[in-house]
């Protein structure tokens, strides 16, 4: 069966190193630092800072996930533990339906609702203007598309908890809720870290809802109602007229090596705290 | 410990599970602090019964109970008792144990815990105390704060039951409690259930004929959903009064 896995380590090394040699003459030309840490994007002049879009892309993923988890859990345990059956049989294919609907739709949702909705009351309720298209939009969207990801996942995690853990807990005269809180939401905590992080790196390579709701201006946001311009909205938007300033081409794929390595580095954070998580909640 | 008389009286109860009749016209009047031993062959309704005295059934959105269960002359399904608190009173171990996933010290603790039985710098002599009670502090007592899963099966049931206990039951329900034991575990457990019975009311759902000889009291035989007889184990199984009772006991059915 090990071998089964070289096919796909081999991808995995294949990409990474395709856009390395496609990015390296940016690389040579700027050095990684200049490239990670500047915040000046000139392509005319040869000038490639990646700060504002790695900024925007974290920031982005991370509004989205602190919107989505919570609801996601709340509800997972809801359809899990509370729910009737009745109720379970309609919101699981609804569940199904939600996650299937393609990103640019939500894209549209969200330049419909979410982004007039900042820039006419959540904008004004901070006492400062926005267009509306900002981080904050790009997170609420983001949130929207992953919380059906998050809360199918978890919901399967939650069920399967073994249920004479659960009775017994009850059976002890515990409530239900304490029985979520005590026994439930423990024993799935390994479960929901790796599910958070599936999420999450659906999140920092979500493209086209995010590039819709932005707004994609360069510049290192000040704060969530600011627009921004994460990375895989800069690769998508540019990607056809790259070819016609000189290092541009290489910058877009330093951009998609960018993303591909903050992937990664976070998968392998998980691996690691996941690891430790498992052996200290091994039960 | 309260010295009140134990009183359970089981009037008229019937559970239907998915409209399927499991239990009919049950009445029963359970001894306190005695063992009473439940036996019938599989499927007779035993772990049902025995679900309908804690209030498990209400987890099941399918089952339907109908009767009274008086507990000191107040009926549990009645709409105003509290589930969690006759949960506390009935003690159930289950057939496979079944640690919470937290450490021994903290499974043991689960029960004063929510319940706020105990204070804060109690706990640790609540566990230990209940620990002993179930014989397994000399084995634990220096792995308190391991896994409660890294413990052996035999370990693993009498954790549950000081864990049962901590919580401060009047009444130990076991569902086939030793039948996933090894002997020696199964013979542990036994005789803390006789040394518990002085203070305990215990009523143990069992398929094996001999242990329910070894410990019962009070012996009462299930078939299909109903009681065909009840009494005192040693007219029960000297002197059976019903012929299914004797082809029972004599084996020829299990």
């Amino acid at each position: 069966m090990r071998i089964m896995t070289i096919p796909g380590i081999f991808l995995l090394a294949a990409a990474g190193l395709v856009l390395f040699i496609k990015a390296f003459p940016v690389l040579k030309d700027n050095g990684l630092w200049k490239l990670l840490s500047s915040g000046s994007w000139k392509p005319s002049a040869g000038e490639f800072g990646f700060l504002p879009f790695i900024v925007s892309t974290l920031w982005v993923s991370a509004i989205a996930i602190l919107i989505a988890l919570p609801l996601s859990i709340l509800s997972s345990i809801y359809l899990s533990s509370y729910a009737s059956e009745t109720i379970r049989r309609i919101f699981r294919p609804v569940i199904d339906l939600l996650s299937g609907i393609p990103p640019v739709i939500y894209g549209v949702w969200g330049t419909l609702t979410i982004v007039p909705f900042i820039a006419g009351n959540i904008a004004p309720a901070l006492g400062s203007g926005s267009s509306g298209y900002s981080i904050l939009a790009g997170g609420i969207v983001l949130a929207v598309m992953i919380i059906p990801l998050l809360t199918g996942l978890l919901a399967e995690i939650f069920r399967s908890i073994p249920s004479g853990m659960t009775e017994a807990s009850l059976s002890l005269g515990a409530t239900r809720w304490q029985t979520v809180k005590r026994v439930m939401l423990r024993r799935a905590f390994p479960g929901i870290a790796a599910v958070t992080v599936m999420a999450l790196s659906r999140a920092l390579g979500e493209t086209m809802a995010v590039l819709m709701v932005c707004g994609n201006r360069i510049g290192i946001p000040k704060s969530a109602i600011d627009a921004g311009y994460p990375l895989p909205a800069l690769i998508a938007n540019n990607y056809g007229e790259m070819l016609s300033v000189p290092g541009y081409e290489s910058a877009l794929m330093f951009a998609a090596l960018v993303l591909f390595a903050i992937v990664f580095f976070f998968s392998g954070i998980s691996r690691i705290i996941l690891n430790r998580l498992e052996k200290r909640f091994q039960y | 410990m309260t010295t009140t008389n134990h009183s359970l009286k089981i009037e008229h109860l019937s559970v239907s599970i998915a409209d399927q009749r499991i239990l009919k016209d049950i009445n029963l009047t359970i001894p306190g602090r005695k063992i009473t031993c439940i036996i019938g062959p599989s499927g007779c309704g035993k772990s049902t019964f025995l679900k309908s005295l804690n209030r498990m059934h209400d987890e099941n959105p399918d089952a339907r109970v109908s009767g009274r269960i008086l507990l000191n002359n107040n009926d549990i399904y009645d709409r105003d008792m509290d589930v969690t608190g006759i949960r506390k009173t009935m003690g159930l171990l289950a057939q496979h144990p079944c640690p919470l996933p937290m450490s021994v010290f903290d499974n043991v603790a689960y029960g004063p815990r929510i319940h706020g039985t105990a204070r804060k710098k109690d706990i640790a002599g609540v566990v230990e105390h209940h620990l002993k009670l179930a014989g397994l502090w000399d084995e634990v007592m220096n792995k308190l704060h391991t896994p409660a899963s890294k413990l052996s099966l035999g370990q693993q049931q009498r954790l549950c039951l000081a864990r049962g206990l901590a919580t401060g039951p009047e009444y130990i329900l076991g569902d086939e409690a030793t039948s996933s034991l090894d002997p020696i575990s199964t013979k542990k457990i036994e005789e803390l259930f006789i040394r518990l019975k002085e203070e305990y009311t215990i009523i143990l759902v069992t398929h094996i004929l001999r242990q329910a000889r070894r410990l019962a009291d009070y012996v009462v035989f299930m078939y299909l959903g109903e009681i065909i007889e009840a009494g005192p184990a040693d007219s029960f199984f000297t002197d059976p009064q019903r012929q299914l009772t004797k082809d029972y006991i004599a084996g020829s059915f299990s």
